[in-house]
């Protein structure tokens, strides 16, 4: 398939390697980046529509160029360091925040050849990437040195380590399913003659609303957005930002907001394999059923009121960890019997 | 030196720097951040020995979950950095000598004949799954050493929730079933009434 890269591999020699998974890495975060710019613009056109508005409609056709101007404007902004604060790791927290949002791009398959790296426990290192987005929050509010971020930063880490629990159950069960936990082999124990009853999503579908559920958690949205709560409380952990390390903090969580679309999609909806048996598998269907969950969160915003914060912290313990343990329980007895048929 | 050593020593200098960090950061945050930062580089190291499960795993496990309990509490203690540094000199020979030790004991396991032998990472096929090998190995081989950990620790948890549990009076707590079993009838009553007439 590569043949023509051959003798730029050999005038390289030692350096084609690093450079390779260089190249490799720039065509996923460039159009990544440009899918988080236009989520924002999709959110404010897709709300708008839900509240009979027209939304974003002044900058380009349709608003297609607000997203840039929207960057502009945060890039000319000055970055304020409160006094007292912390500044080398005020400056990092938001770096913390993005990078394991990147990071984790490296194992998603996008169809059964396009990944970056094919490594054995895909499942795992996604899980272990996403217990470090809480880093980012915590030392956002703590090195602010204000007792506003502060509280907000106590705030929102609980609710993330919180809902990672029910989410990695939730992954528990999917690798039961699929006794692998390499991305792509999770897809491929989806296909079958039948399509979409060959997906994940029927016998475990508690699991697949818990998942999404405590995705939209760990991203801090609404219904869950405690962590912003623009219309109650200022804002929580990020109080202090401004200009483009504001901006990071939420360029990371659209990134994650996208990295949860898709990670439903492989794990439960079956990736690029297509829903119907006489349509071929495609990356069509990957991103399609990516912009489907992604609407779903807008839908999310635009429909639910907030939770209160008891209420979002019993919704997790109290509800979905006994479900979600429940049903790993379930599966695993399920498997031994005839009737598993996935 | 190839590109494997390279990332082998850069690993092995960023955990040791960030090792050092740990006990020489004035800040109770920075040294836990050192640590998190150690963790990260040695879960590196093991990477390149090809344990994956076990590399991600201590990502997952002790950067992903203790240190961020270690975090918030240290964050909320009040320390007074004064107090924490007195009586230094006194248990400095006490610190040195199990420092002292532990480099013997470094050097009598690392240096010994038999782990010299097997200090070389072994090399699989593409399709070899480490955590697959470490489940089978966990549960037939250590199913009840393996079990017995579990339970020690679901005792330990139980354990700390009941030392901590405290019953308390007088407070407002929502009861969620009676709210959920609340019915329109129960609360609302809607009257009809004629429209008055105009005076």
């Amino acid at each position: 398939m590569m043949e023509w890269l051959e003798p730029i591999q050999k005038f390289l020699g030692p350096a084609w390697l690093p450079i390779w998974t260089l190249l490799k890495i720039v065509v996923i975060v460039l159009p990544l980046m440009g899918a988080v710019a236009y989520l924002t613009l999709a959110e404010r056109k897709v709300i708008g529509w839900m509240q009979i508005r027209i939304g974003p409609n002044r900058v380009g056709y349709f608003g297609l160029l607000q997203p840039l101007a929207d960057g502009l404007k945060l890039l000319m902004k000055e970055i304020i360091v409160p006094s007292g604060a912390n500044k080398f790791l005020f400056i990092i927290a938001p770096i913390l925040t993005l990078m394991p949002a990147l990071a984790v791009w490296a194992v998603v398959p996008f169809n059964a050849q396009l990944v970056v790296a094919n490594i054995n426990a895909g499942l795992l290192y996604i899980l272990a990437m996403a217990s470090l987005g809480v880093y980012g929050v915590i030392i956002a509010g703590w090195a602010s040195n204000s007792k506003y971020a502060f509280l907000g930063a106590l705030r929102s880490a609980a609710q993330i380590v919180s809902y990672e629990i029910a989410m990695g159950f939730a992954l528990v069960t999917v690798l039961m399913a699929a006794q692998s936990l390499n991305l792509g082999d999770i897809v491929r124990g989806q296909h079958g003659e039948h399509g979409l009853l060959n997906w994940y999503l029927i016998p475990l579908f508690p699991m697949f609303v818990v998942y999404f559920i405590s995705g939209v958690a760990e991203t801090n949205r609404a219904p869950f957005d405690v962590a912003e709560g623009e219309s109650e409380i200022v804002a929580g952990f990020h109080v202090e930002y401004s200009g483009m390390a504001f901006a990071l903090f939420f360029l990371g969580e659209y990134a994650n907001m996208i990295l949860v679309a898709f990670l439903a999609s492989i794990m439960f909806l079956g990736g690029w394999l297509s829903p119907v048996p006489f349509l071929p598998d495609s990356i069509v269907w990957m991103f399609a059923k990516v912009a489907f969950m992604l609407f779903l969160f807008l839908w999310f915003r635009a429909t639910f009121p907030r939770y209160r914060y008891d209420q979002l912290m019993r919704l997790g313990w109290k509800v979905f960890i006994p479900i979600s343990l429940l049903w790993v329980v379930l599966v695993g007895a399920w498997m031994q019997t005839p009737y598993w048929l996935w | 030196m190839s590109f494997f050593d390279v990332v082998f020593y850069l690993f092995a200098v960023i955990t040791t720097l960030a090792a050092t960090g740990v006990i020489v950061a004035r800040n109770p945050v920075h040294a836990a951040l050192f640590l998190v930062l150690a963790f990260c580089s040695a879960a590196g190291i093991w990477m390149l020995l090809e344990a994956e499960f076990l590399a991600i795993t201590l990502v997952l496990v002790y950067v992903g979950a203790v240190m961020v309990l270690f975090l918030f509490v240290v964050m909320m203690l009040d320390i007074n950095l004064l107090k924490l540094r007195e009586g230094f000199w006194r248990w400095f020979p006490f610190g040195a000598g199990l420092a002292g030790l532990m480099v013997f004991e470094m050097i009598w396991v690392l240096g010994s004949r038999q782990t010299s032998e097997v200090s070389v990472a072994v090399t699989h096929a593409a399709d070899y799954s480490n955590t697959k090998e470490l489940g089978r190995l966990l549960y037939t081989q250590y199913v009840y050493p393996f079990e017995l950990a579990a339970v020690i620790l679901l005792v330990a948890m139980v354990a700390a929730i009941a030392l901590t549990l405290r019953r308390r009076t007088g407070v407002k707590t929502q009861n969620i079933s009676e709210q959920v079993k609340a019915r329109k009838a129960d609360r609302l009553r809607i009257v009809k009434m004629k429209s008055e007439t105009k005076v």
